[in-house]
């Protein structure tokens, strides 16, 4: 039924789940130059504050990026975390971006920014005790069935730990998704920043994760400072290169979780679009490479008889 | 006080203490460590108005803009989660910020700012064809009671100071040493295509918008904008509103039924 003039990405932008390859963070500045090469890239993640506005040059393109590509949409504002109850308008405004654009994934934060009627417009960390589990839970669970979608949660890049926590993150995203069904955007980076923040192993740290519900990863650059001590502090800045040290637990995570849809994230000094591609491309090659070191024979001959 | 109030309090507020119930792996001052936190806030905030401000910035300086937009953003934190649209106070906040007092045409400079990005993210409205516009208009029985709906982005800023070309001398379209602050300038802002446009309109055609915006006949519009300015030249402002097809909408008496 094809007849060669159907564009082939056509299939990808329709399916049901992100492709297991590297995808960029969407930003207004490389718009045009986008739809203009259209770049062979896995998929498009966007920030769903950013496209609650009626309508305009946003919606223009994202609408136009979104027939060629699969999309993430990645919410920053939810307040998943927060002591309050969840805006309902804001989870009105999330129901309306998803019916639009229909994204193969809706992701979140484990984490607050909300407080009373003030949005502190930072992804705040959270205490690991019973209380909060348990308003974590309830407010995943009002999300996913106010969006009619599960929802993948990712953990946070934390500078400070709490007293009052009693368990560990790994454990606790655990108990969250086991209760709530919902699935885990596997941060690398956070998980590299938070283990030097912490004195952790960041290998370790990644083993304790639910591995088995990732259903993306996110890459992105940190920024370095000291604590009080003089010990690194790391800074999940998104604005620089990805750290050869998170490349190289990206790739230990992938021998544990198999290709997964990876992320490049980059919000502040965002370079030429060619330099993100670049990057993509070298996600992509690890990804490749796993496929290949996985992949059983056969699959390889079913694929080419299908083709 | 709950544990996320007094994590949230001293974010917002420079002169509180690091809040307590927090540890550290080394035993490090916490102190240092939530720093990060209050500095992610407070600089995004201003980071996110200078995004909105770009010409507000350049006239007083960066660092001026910094200290300035770091004083509104601890008073007036976002009050949702769609920044785009934060710091729609700030035309006010500068009127009366005193280290400011000495130039007095920022405040109405950040209203333009603020109308461009309005303008920039408002709704998409098809505009009916000019030459139905055209008919209408030009029928005697159907004027008499015709009101206009205009595009969503669609804005005016009248100023008592030069706005447009003080924000034109920015976009590298004309030279700052050569204008006159003083002159009042009235400013339509609205998005044609995917463009942001910023054009200096007359006084009785700002008013003549600004009136149609508020549900007014068009005749009462151009009755008001006459009592303003004594050269309104209605034909001329209504040309414009068709060249740049802002016009979205025409209804005549009180049914609001479309016109053709």
């Amino acid at each position: 039924m094809t007849n060669g003039l159907n564009p082939p990405k056509q299939a990808p932008a329709a399916a049901a789940t992100l492709p297991t390859r590297a995808g960029v963070g969407l930003k207004p500045e490389h718009f045009q130059e986008i739809l203009a090469t259209q770049p062979d890239i896995g998929f498009f993640e966007v920030h769903a504050e950013n496209y609650m506005v009626p309508g305009g040059p946003f919606h223009h393109y994202l609408t136009r990026i979104r027939e060629h590509y699969p999309l993430s949409i990645h919410g920053v504002g939810l307040s998943i975390g927060a002591d309050g109850p969840l805006d309902v308008q804001h989870l009105n405004a999330l129901q309306a971006l998803l019916q639009r654009y229909q994204p193969q994934y809706f992701s979140e934060h484990l984490a607050w920014s909300a407080h009373g009627d003030t949005f502190l417009n930072d992804l705040l960390p959270l205490p690991y005790n019973t209380a909060t589990l348990q308003r974590v839970c309830d407010h995943i669970e009002q999300v996913q069935n106010h969006l009619g979608r599960r929802l993948l949660l990712e953990n946070p890049a934390t500078y400070v730990e709490f007293v009052a926590s009693t368990w560990d993150e790994g454990a606790f995203l655990t108990e969250v998704l086991r209760r709530t069904g919902c699935g885990l955007l596997l941060d690398v980076n956070n998980v590299f920043v938070s283990s030097v923040n912490h004195g952790r192993d960041a290998r370790a740290t990644i083993r304790a994760m639910p591995l088995k519900q990732v259903g993306e990863i996110h890459l992105a650059g940190f920024a370095e400072q000291v604590d009080g001590n003089g010990a690194p502090l790391l800074i999940d800045s998104h604005g620089a290169p990805v750290a050869q040290a998170v490349w190289d637990l990206y790739a230990f995570t992938l021998t544990l979780t198999g290709p997964q849809p990876t992320l490049l994230e980059r919000d502040n000094d965002i370079p030429a679009w060619p330099v993100l591609l670049a990057e993509a491309g070298v996600a992509d090659q690890k990804l490749q490479a796993m496929r290949k070191a996985t992949q059983p024979q056969a699959t390889t001959v079913a694929v080419e008889v299908a083709a | 006080m709950n544990s996320q109030t007094v994590f949230a309090l001293p974010l917002l507020g420079p002169e509180l203490p690091c809040p307590s119930g927090l540890k550290t792996w080394n035993n490090s001052d916490p102190a240092t460590r939530y720093a990060v936190y209050r500095n992610n806030v407070v600089v995004s905030l201003i980071d996110a108005l200078a995004d909105t401000y770009p010409v507000l910035q350049q006239l007083v300086g960066e660092e001026f803009f910094r200290a300035m937009a770091k004083v509104f953003a601890l008073a007036n934190p976002p009050r949702g989660a769609v920044m785009a649209y934060y710091g729609q106070g700030l035309a006010d906040f500068v009127a009366s910020f005193p280290p400011a007092a000495s130039v007095p045409y920022l405040a109405d400079v950040a209203r333009l700012e603020m109308a461009r990005v309005l303008a920039y993210h408002a709704a998409d409205v098809p505009t009916p064809p000019n030459n139905s516009l055209q008919s209408a208009l030009t029928d005697p029985h159907q004027l008499e009671h015709m009101r206009l709906g205009l595009h969503p982005s669609v804005q005016v800023v009248a100023s008592p100071f030069a706005v447009v070309s003080l924000w034109a001398a920015h976009q590298g379209t004309a030279c700052l040493s050569t204008v006159d602050p003083d002159v009042p300038q009235t400013a339509l802002v609205f998005r044609h295509a995917l463009d942001v446009n910023t054009l200096e309109i007359a006084a009785g055609v700002g008013s003549f918008i600004s009136a149609l915006q508020t549900g007014q006949t068009l005749l009462a519009a151009a009755d008001q904008a006459n009592g303003q300015a004594a050269s309104f030249d209605l034909s001329a402002a209504l040309a414009l509103l068709l060249h740049w097809q802002l016009i979205t909408t025409m209804t005549t008496g009180d049914d609001h039924e479309p016109a053709h």
